[in-house]
């Protein structure tokens, strides 16, 4: 008889978590379609599941919590039951012995708590508040609801074209998306649940890239009203390119030389090129969008006059202005935000950093885009400096990973104090050790370590940590601003200001390229109808029926970023599409939601909006 | 003259898939690409784009379904008609999934067989199975499943649901029958545009309700009645009143006084076991004679009576009112499911109905006030029942203002087909063995024009026969206005009546209804006279009506009305001698102030649940 066995997985372990992660994978992208309380329910099950069952409120209170929580589903419970589950829950979660047993009550009283008003719901009208079933979860996924099935299949059939056109039904900006979109619809692709989900934005980037000539959406005829649109990024121009759809004379004022907003100052053109983000903006305002260039409203034209001249005024600008670190030295020479490099590369005066040591504070995209860019400006080494840990950076993945690929050094918990000046220029930055510790509001705070401050020597230190929107010309004007932001209604309007809209970065603050597109469709809709119009923007295509195809198992195609043999002055983009065969193959994983499960019952299809 | 706004016959299901057919037929097909496929070995080839389901049956092989219902519910969602294709892994809905070149389908391969029958098992499991006393009992498509099935045992724990409803509403609705195959919720939606019903709950407890959690009575529910002719088992169904009726024939006191619709004598022997000239009209007055009715009468004796009253209030708008815009189009108001659906998605229109009572009502008037008079009976004796191929009609004759002839409601009870064929088999009545016999006189007497008024387009051919008399001073040619026929659902003509352009509508289903007034309040149409049926096809296929899954059913009891009319030795309203008698000896003419008081209606006077 041995004492202790060398340690193996047995078997049924490793069966365990396989069954544990294939669970894991559907739950992720299945969020958009469960009722909470149901979720509740059943989560209490699983973790029970989990039980030893030798304490207490973990054996028998996960049973009653669960057995309760199914009463409010019968539609059974009254409001006692749910003061009867709040004080359940709390005990199983404050006696249970371990994390079984009180993760699962906190998890009870925070569903309970987040969603008291489904739990009212289910117990008074017998079902949930949400009564809009996501029938297509990637769709609905999507701030602007693009027909992604539709898309799918047309590029399946390969008609690029079409699927470009059903694309900008929804959302105008198909091309800049398919290089550069965050792709939310990703997060909630049913193919997740068979083995990974679908590359959407891959498909449509490709779709972007082999669609041949030019289309011509259907276009309302002309009403004769005029809307100004203050801004070109994405939310304006959006907004403006449905507004000329539905007849109407949109024209857009934007304080810069040039169209395009963060698209064209936020996104450095090696993600984003010029050529195509040109070729796509001149594509729309050809639709019938009129431009004043270099016009600043709130200085060179004021709102008042805007609402004088036109009959409805959509305010769409950006968040331009940085937030600033708040240390000694600052104000010193070599010290650059985040916008004013990506600016500058954006009116293509490219800075020169030949030899030059560049220090970037921050660790989300923006970051990420300078300190790529620094490298392409000739600096001779990028180091990017961030607070908190690199899992904590809220850039994405890929774009930590493509920084640290093309030459960026990242250092992690480090937080900067002060930067040396010698003379007026930067010497170096402080930066004190971090660790990390507490979790507060969903996120780790970091505190100083028990060390010494390191200091990094450099000559341009690029401060990425945020930006702000300067609504200050429009509030003297007498828009409701809140938190800096401007204020306005779930149909965008401006509140006490009749035919004034808003919406994009300058209300929400800086979001994705998607959420201002939607934002911007919103209001268009919302535009229409109060200049007294229904149109309907729509697109005649059909797209091919759906083809049962059974179940296989498919790994998905990524897009590839190839090794850059020369990097300084190399702004060409780095991202490599997926190949023909790997985009026909890709496109015929998805599950086309549209025909198959609940998109069958009402169609699977909004024709128009 | 006529066009046919919409071709695609929207709104009878089963009738555009006959028609693309068709179609398909006359212009040879060349064009379109045609697949080959076998089903169980039999090589069949079809258009592409052509269900599983179809191909099937063009090679001779039904496959069995349950909740498809053809161009409305193509969802998929009962999982019985899955079937198994070679090379692939997981079953197939036939019914809502296209045909590949080459496919091999398998429509009872131990996987489909085993997924069909146990799939109904589950449903069954869920459903409350009281075949005994159930209306649906014979005629349920899931006991006709599981017969076919061989499904003997129940293998799987119960599990029935129960939810509360307003039983003396004219819809009733029992959870614990619903098979959740998603018809009511489409033919609500898709066919009749009131969408009152939704999928309620989730995963497990999903199920059906009224949208928002509205009490039924509460909602903007037309009672048309088409959720419960297409609801394949048992859990939608009418209230049933056939009770009241026994309750009064059985009292020595009551003089039992019952009309018959024009549409109920199209479909009334289908459940019995008639073929369609055993069922006439004249077998049912035996039958309900036989039971102890004491005065049977026709429906139609009131349509005619509607087509002079109607017909003179739109002469009337005519003369007086034309150019002045509100009083244009003037629509019927016979349909009580329509005039529900207006007052309830489109009060603003209430003033356009013509105030003209529907016949069911006129007659209930005339019944307790005329007809009273003439026999000598005292009309609080006097009970009046109607049988009818409509649910509404159970709701319009309750309106508290119906009462004109100040004896208590003008019609008492209102039943259904389905009811009246219910009393019969309870009054074990051996319809096969009965002589046919005439109706009971004077108001048994009913014109051609008369019994069209059961099909979609009849009351619009009915009026314009009479009103080209009114006008012209002599008869039309009968079928002179024929092209208002067919099943289309939204039919446009224009008619010259002595010079005057004269342009009407006619649509039914009320989805069809929406698109025509949507059309009228964009200005892209505009009409004189529009009628309107709330039931697709008419009240040929009312909510009332036998229920029966074959989609020819409606033209075939169109067939059978247009033939009785084409038979009829009177096809003029105005020329009904009946008609004629009742307005020399009581009513005096068309619009007179008795006509006012018993033959018409404020629809004003009383309120759908949302009515502004």
């Amino acid at each position: 008889m041995t004492r202790i066995q060398v340690y193996e997985k047995s078997y049924g372990q490793e069966r365990m978590e396989d069954a544990y992660a294939q669970l894991a994978g559907g739950l992720d992208v299945g969020a958009l379609t469960s009722c909470p309380v149901e979720l509740a329910a059943a989560a209490v099950k699983l973790m029970g599941a989990q039980s030893c069952g030798k304490c207490t409120p973990c054996r028998v209170g996960l049973a009653q919590l669960e057995a309760l929580v199914e009463q409010v589903l019968d539609g059974t419970a009254t409001r006692e039951v749910l003061d009867l589950i709040a004080e359940l829950a709390e005990v199983v979660a404050t006696s249970s012995d371990c994390a079984v047993g009180y993760e699962a009550g906190a998890f009870v009283l925070t569903a309970l708590k987040g969603f008291y008003d489904d739990f009212v719901s289910h117990i008074e009208n017998g079902d949930c508040t949400a009564d809009a079933f996501a029938p297509v979860p990637c769709v609905e996924g999507c701030p602007a609801h693009v027909d992604i099935p539709g898309y799918m299949a047309l590029v399946q059939a390969g008609r690029y074209r079409d699927a470009i056109g059903l694309v900008r039904k929804d959302n105008p900006f198909a091309v800049a998306c398919g290089l550069i979109c965050e792709h939310p619809c990703e997060l909630y692709c049913r193919r997740g649940m068979v083995d990974d989900v679908l590359n959407i934005r891959g498909i449509k980037r490709f779709a972007a890239d082999h669609s041949d000539g030019d289309y011509q959406p259907p276009a309302a005829e002309p009403t004769g009203k005029r809307v100004a649109v203050v801004g070109s990024g994405p939310a304006g121009l959006t907004c403006a390119y449905y507004l000329a759809l539905m007849g109407h004379s949109p024209v857009v004022f934007e304080q810069r030389e040039r169209l395009g907003g963060m698209l064209r100052y936020g996104i450095p053109s090696y993600r984003l090129p010029r050529e195509a983000l040109d070729a796509e903006i001149a594509w729309l305002t050809s639709q019938g969008i009129e431009t004043r260039l270099g016009t600043a409203v709130g200085t060179d034209v004021r709102l008042a006059e805007l609402r004088e001249e036109f009959d409805a005024v959509y305010l769409a600008f950006g968040a331009h202005s940085d937030n600033r670190l708040g240390i000694a030295g600052e104000d010193a020479a070599g010290v650059l935000s985040a916008v004013e490099l990506l600016r500058a590369i954006g009116d293509e005066q490219l800075p020169d950093l030949s030899g030059k040591r560049v220090v970037v504070v921050g660790g989300g995209n923006v970051a990420m885009d300078c300190a790529r860019s620094a490298l392409r400006l000739g600096a001779e080494s990028v180091t990017v400096a961030y607070r908190r840990r690199k899992l904590d950076m809220t850039a994405q993945t890929a774009e930590i990973e493509a920084a640290v690929a093309e030459g960026c050094k990242l250092l992690e918990l480090h937080a900067p104090v002060s930067i040396d000046v010698s003379g007026q220029e930067v010497a170096g930055l402080v930066l004190q050790p971090q660790a990390i510790g507490e979790i507060a509001g969903g996120r780790a705070k970091p505190h100083a370590a028990d060390a010494a401050p390191l200091t990094l020597a450099c000559d341009l230190v690029v401060v990425a940590i945020g930006q702000r929107i300067d609504a200050s010309s429009f509030e003297s004007e007498g828009v409701e601003l809140q938190r800096g932001m401007i204020v306005s209604t779930p149909k965008a309007e401006v509140p006490g200001m009749e035919g004034v809209y808003a919406g994009g970065d300058c209300v929400s603050g800086p979001l994705t390229v998607i959420r201002a597109v939607a934002a911007g469709k919103a209001a268009a809709a919302s535009i229409d109808s109060y200049l007294g119009f229904d149109h309907r923007v729509s697109f005649d295509i059909e797209v091919p029926t759906a083809m049962f195809k059974g179940r296989a198992y498919c790994a998905r195609s990524n897009m590839t970023e190839p090794a850059i043999e020369t990097i300084n002055g190399n702004f060409a983009l780095v991202e490599a599409g997926l190949r023909p065969e790997e985009a026909a193959q890709e496109s015929a994983r998805c599950l086309r939601c549209d025909h198959f499960g609940r998109g069958a019952f009402r169609g699977g299809r909004s024709l128009q909006w | 003259m006529v066009k046919h706004v919409d071709k695609g016959l929207k709104g009878i299901p089963g009738t555009a898939f006959e028609a693309a057919n068709e179609a398909a037929q006359a212009t040879g097909a060349a064009q379109a690409a045609f697949v080959t496929l076998t089903v169980d070995d039999r090589e069949v080839s079809v258009h592409e784009n052509t269900t599983i389901l179809d191909a099937a049956h063009k090679a001779g092989i039904e496959i069995p379904t349950l909740c498809y219902l053809r161009e409305v519910n193509e969802v998929g969602s009962c999982r019985v008609c899955v079937v198994e294709l070679a090379g692939e892994n997981q079953l197939v809905a036939a019914c809502n999934n296209v045909v590949r070149d080459g496919m091999e389908v398998r429509t009872n391969s131990p996987l489909a067989r085993r997924a069909r029958k146990l799939n109904v098992e589950l449903l069954l499991s869920q459903h409350d199975v009281q075949c005994t006393s159930c209306v649906r009992s014979g005629n349920c498509t899931l006991q006709a499943l599981s017969n076919d099935l061989n499904i003997l045992d129940a293998r799987f724990e119960k599990n029935v649901r129960t939810a509360a409803w307003e039983k003396s509403f004219p819809l009733i609705r029992d959870e614990g029958k619903c098979v959740k195959c998603l018809r009511c919720v489409n033919v609500c939606e898709k066919v009749q545009a009131c969408a009152i019903w939704d999928v309620r709950g989730r995963a497990t407890r999903s199920t059906i309700g009224v949208k928002g959690a509205l009490p039924i009575e509460e909602s903007n529910c037309a009672l048309c009645g088409q959720c419960i002719v297409n609801c394949p088992t048992g859990a939608l169904r009418t209230r049933d009143d056939t009770d009241r009726v026994l309750e009064a024939l059985a009292d020595p006191d009551k003089v039992c006084v019952v009309q018959i619709a024009p549409a109920v004598r199209a479909a009334w022997g289908e459940s019995l076991g008639l073929s369609h000239e055993q069922a006439t009209v004249k077998r049912l007055v035996a039958a309900l004679r036989t039971m102890g009715f004491d005065y049977i009468f026709d429906t139609d004796f009131s349509a005619d009576l509607t087509i002079m009253e109607e017909g003179s209030e739109f002469l009337e708008r005519l003369g007086t009112g034309a150019g002045d815009g509100t009083a244009f189009p003037m629509f019927t108001s016979c349909c009580p499911g329509w005039v529900r659906y207006l007052k309830g998605h489109h009060p603003e229109l209430i003033d356009q109905l013509s105030s003209a009572k529907s016949p069911q009502q006129m007659f209930g008037a005339v019944m307790k006030s005329y007809h009273a008079e003439n026999i000598g009976v005292d009309p609080e004796r006097i009970f009046s029942i109607s049988i009818m191929p409509c649910v509404a009609k159970k709701h319009e004759c309750a309106i508290p203002c119906m009462d004109d002839a100040g004896a208590g409601p003008d019609v008492d009870v209102v039943l259904t087909t389905r009811e009246a064929v219910r009393l019969i088999r309870a009054g074990h009545v051996n319809v096969h063995a009965l002589e046919e016999e005439e109706f009971d006189q004077p108001l048994g007497i009913g014109t051609g024009a008369g019994v069209i008024f059961g099909v979609t387009g009849g009351v619009m051919e009915a009026a314009l026969r009479s009103a080209h008399f009114l006008v012209t001073g002599s008869n039309p040619d009968p079928d002179a206005f024929a092209e208002v026929r067919g099943l289309y659902g939204w039919k446009e003509a224009t008619f010259n009546l002595a010079g005057t352009e004269l342009k009407v509508a006619v649509a039914s289903g009320l989805a069809n209804t929406e698109r025509l007034l949507d059309a009228l309040a964009r200005g892209e149409v505009s009409y004189h006279f529009v009628e309107i049926m709330a039931c697709p096809g008419g009240c040929a296929n009312g909510g009332g009506q036998t229920i029966s899954e074959n989609a020819a059913k409606v033209s075939t009891r169109s067939r059978v009305i247009y033939g009785l009319d084409a038979h009829s030795d009177l096809r003029f309203s105005h020329e009904n001698p009946a008609v004629a008698a009742c307005y020399a000896d009581y009513l005096e003419k068309p619009l007179s102030e008795r006509a006012h008081h018993l033959l018409h209606t404020d629809h004003r006077a009383w309120s759908m649940p949302h009515e502004k």
